[in-house]
């Protein structure tokens, strides 16, 4: 097992840094220039700011999930993973038709008086990686809460602690654990931004290394340039995961009973700040999402018949690269989980950082020599999707696989418990309820996924999010939210029976 | 296993071309969409060519071009529909492509005789306004400056309407055109990646204007039976975009390449064009009914070594004025 995951992280890793050498080999070396300061400044300072605040806002949002019961919590969670499963452009015209300058907030605004709040700037751009990105920093914390046996719980109250002591010895070693993973991850991701930044940003001073990276491959075909620029956002990426690997600290709670949380949750003031959290967060995430239908349904009727077949493509897709994304990062987890080299950890957050125009075209030149590009689209597609889901199916299943070796580890060995069936009897039961979300999040992520593979596409295997953009490209912005519509739904759909199966497996 | 499998494959289309000859046109995404002149035009030509056409596509014009050069003389495409004048003198340096042998075509309102570049549509660039919502547009870019109207632009690094823009202020003002663009600064509301966000931000009311083609209201007339767009004439004249075929010099097909390039100028490919591309043939025929209700007077364009000489200039300019 261990074997097999060493080989995984190193096959990840080479993924991220045989297309950029390949692209520097093919340009002769690597190069940068002048503005590329600017650009790295402004990529580092929002992605900087992103993360943190996105995870700063998730801490209480996923407290108020974890101690409080409602009717129509577990759909609320299920809804708030929603936007983080949108397509880049679909996010930002919903995040417009709700925040923008002729938005539903704005124009409620001016009905009672108030001065339009423009949405282009910086703050834009924050605006809309935390709408990306809340929910995942929310369900990876929740996660950690839920890792928290409830027996430590039961006994804090016993002990007659005050939400300030559970905050100091359980929440805080929780958090320790955690929130360092979390806010790589949020990191990495909003260092390739390139497509919501520049357009919420307001103009060219809002320049990440990913559109100087697409001005140098597509305009310039400066490909030494290109691979320049790579190396630091991919090198950015993996000092974030270095620093998160020397913050995080194991919580060490031990294995617990799986009984259900029985505590009684603080109440007053408490109880009413974690409904406002929830109402405010709850609002913030679902307006943009009903934004989306509000824009899409009209343009149900004038969608092509080519949508169904583009669906069905698109799932076929999803499912595979989710089946392989969970499989890999399952092995990954474990193998770190029980002490295997820290590196892999590296390998399965670098991806996220790797600029995905390099990684198409470095796949491009490593491929072409072999085979006509076009003809292995579907592959690299599956194989793409894989890579960049890797990332968060690790990051979200590393604790409970640690968790999972400190509480049973040893008993599993005692017992004699191995291969497949320590899988069947052990790892899959414990594991069902992230293993689902995972499982979910990756096949919707491959549903949206479109960025690297243009170069392999065809033009006659047209994906659903190709089919958006094409419609989009020749004036069909009706059709085109209609169809983004079916997109996000399917994905949603997908995202829902994997997380849900995943919960109901669960014995917690 | 990896290189028998690669001979299989390679073998299988070498199979078919004994019988029927293969040509492969790279073109963009919207080209070849059901609804663009892909399909038509592949009919059309498989009717008289005795061959099989096959589409591939790669992003906008730039990136075609990008493409190609990726794939250099491996590529397997024979001939490209979509560079445009301001990819010509990065094409021709490239090397990459043969003489066509064409006459010019004949429904320019310009001249345009290059021997590799051959062009199959063009269009005016303009700002497209909603009749409902502004009944005055600006009639130049100092209008617009001294306007409070908020417009949406394209970004010239990453699409080619974008960089249409910044040729067009500076083939219209020369060394003012930094000056232009600071006055211009606080009426660009945004800048996107491409034509598909700009425009769909524009549709959705966020924009007074976006910067388009004068052929986009035909668009929502013709198609859709909406009279509410119109673009606004601007007196320092309109810049062009003419949209070009080449045959690859590497072409195993050469003689099918430029026999695809002599029907891309006949009526059959031609009269497909308005309505599907929505942008002007590139010969003389008659226009649909309501594609056109008033042109510019002016037409501008810069000459392809120029538009390349002052392409990293204009660039930073631009730059420079919108990041304060």
């Amino acid at each position: 097992m261990a074997g097999g995951a060493v080989a995984l992280g190193a096959g990840a890793l080479a993924l991220v840094l045989l297309p950029l050498g390949a692209v520097a080999f093919h340009a002769g070396g690597l190069s940068l220039s002048g503005p590329d300061l600017a650009a790295l400044r402004f990529t580092l300072t929002q992605a900087a700011l992103s993360a943190l605040i996105s995870v700063t806002l998730a801490v209480p949002v996923a407290r108020a999930l974890a101690r409080r019961r409602f009717p129509g919590r577990g759909l609320l969670i299920t809804l708030m993973g929603a936007p983080f499963l949108l397509p880049v452009i679909v996010a930002v015209l919903a995040l417009v038709t709700v925040f923008g300058r002729a938005g539903w907030l704005n124009s409620l605004g001016a009905a009672v008086g108030l001065p339009p709040v423009p949405v282009y700037g910086l703050h834009g751009v924050l605006l809309a990686h935390v709408f990306l990105n809340l929910p995942l920093a929310v369900r990876m914390i929740l996660q950690g809460w839920l890792a928290v046996p409830s027996e430590r719980f039961r006994l804090a109250e016993s002990l007659g602690f005050c939400p300030a002591d559970i905050f100091r010895h359980i929440e805080r070693p929780m958090l320790r654990e955690v929130l360092p993973g979390a806010l790589a991850t949020v990191f990495a991701i909003c260092l390739t931004s390139f497509a919501v930044a520049l357009t919420l940003g307001g103009g060219p001073a809002a320049t990440t290394l990913e559109l100087a990276i697409y001005q140098a491959v597509r305009f310039e075909f400066d490909l030494s340039h290109a691979a320049g620029l790579a190396l630091i956002q991919t090198g950015l990426g993996a000092a974030a995961a270095l620093a998160a690997w020397h913050l995080t600290r194991e919580s060490g709670f031990g294995a617990g009973m799986d009984r259900p949380l029985a505590t009684r949750a603080p109440g007053g003031w408490r109880r009413a700040g974690d409904v406002l959290v929830l109402v405010l967060a709850g609002g913030f995430l679902l307006l943009p999402l009903a934004a989306l239908v509000t824009r899409g349904l009209p343009g149900l009727a004038d969608l092509p018949w080519s949508v169904a077949e583009a669906a069905l493509r698109s799932i076929t897709v999803a499912l595979l690269s989710a089946l392989i994304a969970v499989s890999a990062g399952l092995s990954l987890a474990l193998a770190v989980a029980r002490g295997g080299p820290r590196w892999l950890e590296l390998a399965a957050v670098l991806p996220l950082a790797a600029s995905g125009l390099v990684l198409g075209t470095g796949l491009f030149l490593l491929i072409q020599p072999v085979l006509p590009p076009p003809r292995l689209a579907l592959p690299v597609t599956l194989l793409v999707n894989t890579l960049m889901t890797l990332p968060f199916v690790f990051r979200l299943l590393l604790p409970e696989a640690r968790a999972l070796e400190a509480g049973y580890g040893r008993l599993a060995a005692s017992l004699g418990l191995r291969g497949f069936a320590r899988l069947r009897l052990l790892v899959l039961p414990r594991l069902a309820r992230p293993l689902g979300f995972c499982a979910g999040l990756a096949a919707a992520l491959s549903m949206g996924d479109l960025g690297v593979i243009a170069l392999f596409a065809t033009g006659r295997e047209v994906t659903l999010p190709l089919l958006v953009q094409q419609l989009m490209g020749s004036y069909r912005t009706g059709a085109a939210a209609g169809a983004a519509l079916v997109l996000v739904s399917l994905s949603f759909a997908l995202f829902w029976i994997f997380d849900a199966g995943g919960r109901r497996a669960s014995p917690r | 296993m990896r290189p028998f499998l690669a001979a299989c494959l390679t073998c299988l289309p070498a199979f078919a071309a004994a019988e029927t000859p293969v040509l492969t046109v790279m073109t963009y995404d919207s080209f070849t969409s059901d609804w663009g002149p892909g399909p038509a035009v592949e009919k059309a030509f498989e009717e008289v060519c005795g061959c099989d056409l096959q589409f591939i596509t790669g992003g906008d014009g730039a990136a075609l071009l990008a493409r190609l050069q990726l794939e250099g003389t491996a590529t397997g495409a024979d001939v490209v529909l979509g560079l445009d004048t301001n990819l010509t003198a990065q094409g021709l340096a490239s090397g990459l492509f043969a003489p066509h042998g064409q006459e010019p075509a004949s429904g320019l309102p310009v001249d345009f005789d290059d021997a590799h570049f051959l062009p199959y549509d063009w269009g005016w660039f303009a700002f497209v306004y909603n009749k409902t919502r502004l009944e005055t547009p600006p009639d130049s870019f100092r209008a617009l400056a001294e306007s409070d109207l908020k417009v949406v632009i394209q970004d010239p690094r990453s699409s080619t309407p974008g960089l249409g823009l910044l040729m067009w202020v500076k083939a219209a003002y020369g060394d003012e055109a930094p000056a232009i663009w600071s006055s211009l600064a606080d009426n660009v509301l945004t800048v996107t990646p491409g034509w598909s966000e700009a425009y769909g931000l524009f549709v959705d009311g966020e924009a007074d204007m976006v910067l388009s083609y004068t052929t986009s209201p035909a668009y929502h007339r013709i198609a859709e039976e909406d009279d509410s767009k119109d673009w606004a004439p601007f007196a320092e004249g309109h810049y062009l975009q003419i949209e070009l075929g080449a045959v690859l010099a590497s072409s195993d097909q050469p003689g099918l390449a430029r026999d695809f390039l002599a029907f891309t100028q006949s009526p059959a490919f031609q009269s497909v064009i308005p309505e599907t591309n929505w942008m002007y043939p590139a010969t003389e025929i008659p226009l649909p009914e309501g594609f056109e209700t008033h042109r510019p007077e002016t037409s501008l364009l810069l000459g392809a070594e120029d538009a390349q000489a002052i392409r990293a200039e204009a660039l930073a300019e631009w730059q420079a004025a919108l990041s304060r």
